[in-house]
């Protein structure tokens, strides 16, 4: 889960992370009301209007701006970012709809840098990373001049040992004693709140040498949601996919893709196969998957029906491929579940089903008997060839 | 004719009153697998099934019974604490079935794990299990897709191990051990660790090794075999028309920061003498051509 840069400042601000003083705001009424307070409360006419949008990038884009002239401005400012469709390498062509304002101080600063936490999933551990080319996409940097990028893994018994944080610090040229506490600071938000990402990008060292978090990019991990209930409160739903939100509701794994072939599989490996072999077969003739989606082993029927009833709504699916290896999930209650849905919501694209596994004689009675227009496939290659050959066959 | 469970392996399942547990448990049994003993804390004393004594801790229950073998199914928030407690009983084989372990609990039991200096080893979690078909079924696989014979099965997917054996048993090919590793981005065996059994068990003549997107794992491996490996390897690596940054239902199936991509393992375990099934249905047959 994604959460925006307001909420992971004050996150920041909890755990003794130093931000630079700011306030969030849905309108652009509240944009110069938080403009008004920050010059007051600063002494200075500099503010920093900021799109809050889940995707990166943001100042490249043009939802970042400085205003010099205080309230004045920064209304002007949030008058034409609030509203707007942000465009980013992140957000795709369509861009993001600007909902939230973040009205930020402007600080005086010396140096940009990097500082970043990610799980290391080959060494398992939490690892840190820091480069004093901050400001710019680390991924960039890792792939240009990784000996720029310095490296520290935490052992989870330890924690962060002061030496590791010392490292750092003495390779980015900052106060030692300021950025271990930083590190400190971090390293419990981290663990405490079950984060899988936690990055600042830039961190910056102002004139004086106060060290301070610029910008907060955070993600947990969703296993971690049952402890967490406040994370309820900090999900945006206007940064996810409706339809990929939709099934997360009722306990589905959906990602929306480009193609036109609707699928539902049991099992992440074997959905994700089944959209490689449907592009496999179909890339020469225009098909390609529309969706992934796994209903997990342990699915009833109501769920299989609000799958597959998902997929029918799709205006771009023009045919569906079926494809379930029973084990737990039984091939009956996949069966009755698709019937269920095609016969409420009508059944107008070409289906293929591939029933294998448990009760799969049971399961192949119930759509033989349910009067719909189906395909039987024997194998996972029968069915994405019968796939192409009605998809391509239609056009 | 196997890997780390046969006919001797003495099963304890934690968590054996709940839906899973008890389901699970019961097809274990059916299939043949000696359930010894289950463990539900609160529970001690009772009878599963009428014959499998319940405990309430899992040193009890080694203690009474010999299990040399756990099988977990306790929910995410006190999974890891069941694997810590296997672990301290000293289990040999600790097969954790639970998907959704946060990844801070998976990190710590993964450092009391390399402490233990190989005493214990631990399968998944976020998988299906593990079986030695026709001897011991530890797990939710379906038992009656497998026959015994001399090919190694190992799968970061559990519906993708089931169809790699729906192939191989529909060609007349058996199976020595088939052992889901699991979908996890921190877990307990990886494919070196697997690969390393199969090469050193002179019954398992072949290999089908599926990974997917997210990781280097697949890119350890393809380097043992490239090193070590005696036998042939055919592979499947699932995800190629994943789109990046997006997590594909396992925890672990993602493309971060270009990293973990399907081309990448696959060039890698090209380089290191593996054939790569072109689809998802020429699993065991690419094998077959190898062998």
């Amino acid at each position: 889960m994604k959460i925006h840069e307001y909420q992971g400042k004050q996150l920041f601000q909890k755990y003794g992370v130093p931000i630079p003083k700011g306030y969030p705001a849905f309108t652009v009424e509240e944009a110069e009301a938080a403009a008004k307070k920050l010059v007051d409360e600063t002494k200075s006419n500099v503010v920093v209007v900021k799109a809050q949008i889940h995707a990166g990038g943001r100042g490249k884009g043009g939802g970042v701006k400085v205003a010099k002239g205080g309230a004045a401005e920064a209304k002007e400012l949030a008058q034409k970012i609030l509203g707007m469709q942000l465009k980013t390498h992140q957000t795709g062509p369509e861009g993001q709809k600007v909902r939230r304002l973040y009205i930020e101080q402007g600080l005086p600063i010396k140096r940009e840098l990097y500082l970043g936490a990610v799980i290391d999933r080959d060494k398992r551990r939490i690892a840190f990373m820091a480069s004093t080319e901050g400001g710019v996409e680390i991924e960039k940097v890792a792939a240009e001049t990784p000996e720029k990028i310095l490296t520290v893994h935490v052992d989870p018994v330890v924690g962060l040992a002061g030496y590791q944080a010392r490292e750092l610090a003495f390779a980015l040229k900052l106060d030692p004693k300021k950025f271990t506490k930083l590190m400190a600071s971090l390293y419990e938000l981290f663990v405490k709140e079950d984060c899988s990402l936690c990055e600042i990008n830039p961190l910056v060292e102002l004139e004086g040498g106060d060290i301070v978090a610029l910008d907060a990019k955070l993600n947990f991990d969703d296993n971690a949601d049952f402890r967490h209930q406040e994370w309820k409160a900090l999900f945006d739903k206007d940064e996810e996919d409706p339809v990929e939100m939709e099934a997360k509701e009722v306990g589905l794994n959906y990602v929306s893709l480009d193609g036109n072939v609707g699928c539902l599989v049991n099992g992440a490996g074997l959905a994700m196969a089944t959209m490689d072999i449907i592009k496999h077969a179909g890339e020469k003739h225009g098909v390609a998957p529309a969706n992934f989606l796994d209903v997990g082993g342990g699915a009833n029927q109501e769920q299989v029906t609000k799958a597959f009833k998902m997929i029918l709504r799709s205006p771009k699916v023009k045919a569906i491929f079926v494809n379930i290896f029973g084990g737990i999930m039984k091939c009956d209650v996949i069966a009755s579940g698709v019937v269920a849905a095609a016969k409420e919501l009508g059944l107008k694209v070409p289906l293929v089903v591939r029933l294998e596994g448990t009760n799969v004689e049971l399961g192949r009675k119930i759509l033989n008997e349910s009067g719909l227009a189906i395909q039987a496939a024997t194998t996972m290659a029968d069915g994405a060839q019968k796939i192409v050959a009605s998809v391509a066959g239609a056009k | 004719m196997s890997v780390l469970v046969d006919k001797n392996t003495k099963l304890l399942v934690q968590g054996i009153t709940g839906s899973a547990g008890s389901f699970h448990a019961k097809q274990c049994l059916e299939y043949g697998t000696q359930v010894v003993a289950g463990v539900t804390p609160g529970r001690g004393g009772e009878k599963f099934e009428g014959k499998v004594p319940v405990f309430d801790t899992v040193k009890q229950a080694v203690k009474a019974t010999g299990a040399n073998a756990s099988v977990i199914f306790v929910p995410p928030p006190g999974a890891a604490d069941a694997i810590l407690e296997a672990f301290d009983a000293e289990i040999p084989l600790v097969v954790c079935i639970t998907e959704g372990i946060p990844v801070m609990d998976m990190i710590k039991v993964r450092r009391v794990l390399e402490g233990l200096g190989g005493k214990s080893r631990l399968i998944g979690p976020n998988c299906p299990g593990i079986i030695t078909p026709g001897q011991c079924k530890i797990g939710i696989m379906p038992g009656h897709i497998h026959k015994a014979g001399n090919i190694g099965v190992v799968s970061r997917s559990g519906t993708l191990t089931y169809e790699a054996v729906g192939q191989l048993t529909a060609l007349g090919i058996g199976q020595s051990t088939c052992i889901g590793i699991g979908g996890d981005p921190v877990s307990g065996m990886d494919f070196v660790d697997v690969l390393t059994l199969f090469n050193e068990d002179k019954d398992t003549h072949g290999v089908i090794m599926i990974g997917e997107i997210g990781g280097g794992a697949e890119e350890r491996g393809a380097a043992y075999i490239k090193a070590n490996m005696k036998k042939p390897v055919a592979c499947f690596i699932a995800g190629t028309t994943a789109p990046p940054g997006k997590r594909m239902g396992h925890a672990g199936a993602i493309i971060s920061g270009g990293k973990g991509t399907a081309s990448a393992k696959m060039e890698a375990l090209v380089a290191a003498g593996c054939k790569i099934a072109p689809t998802p249905s020429d699993m065991a047959s690419t094998l077959k051509s190898m062998m």
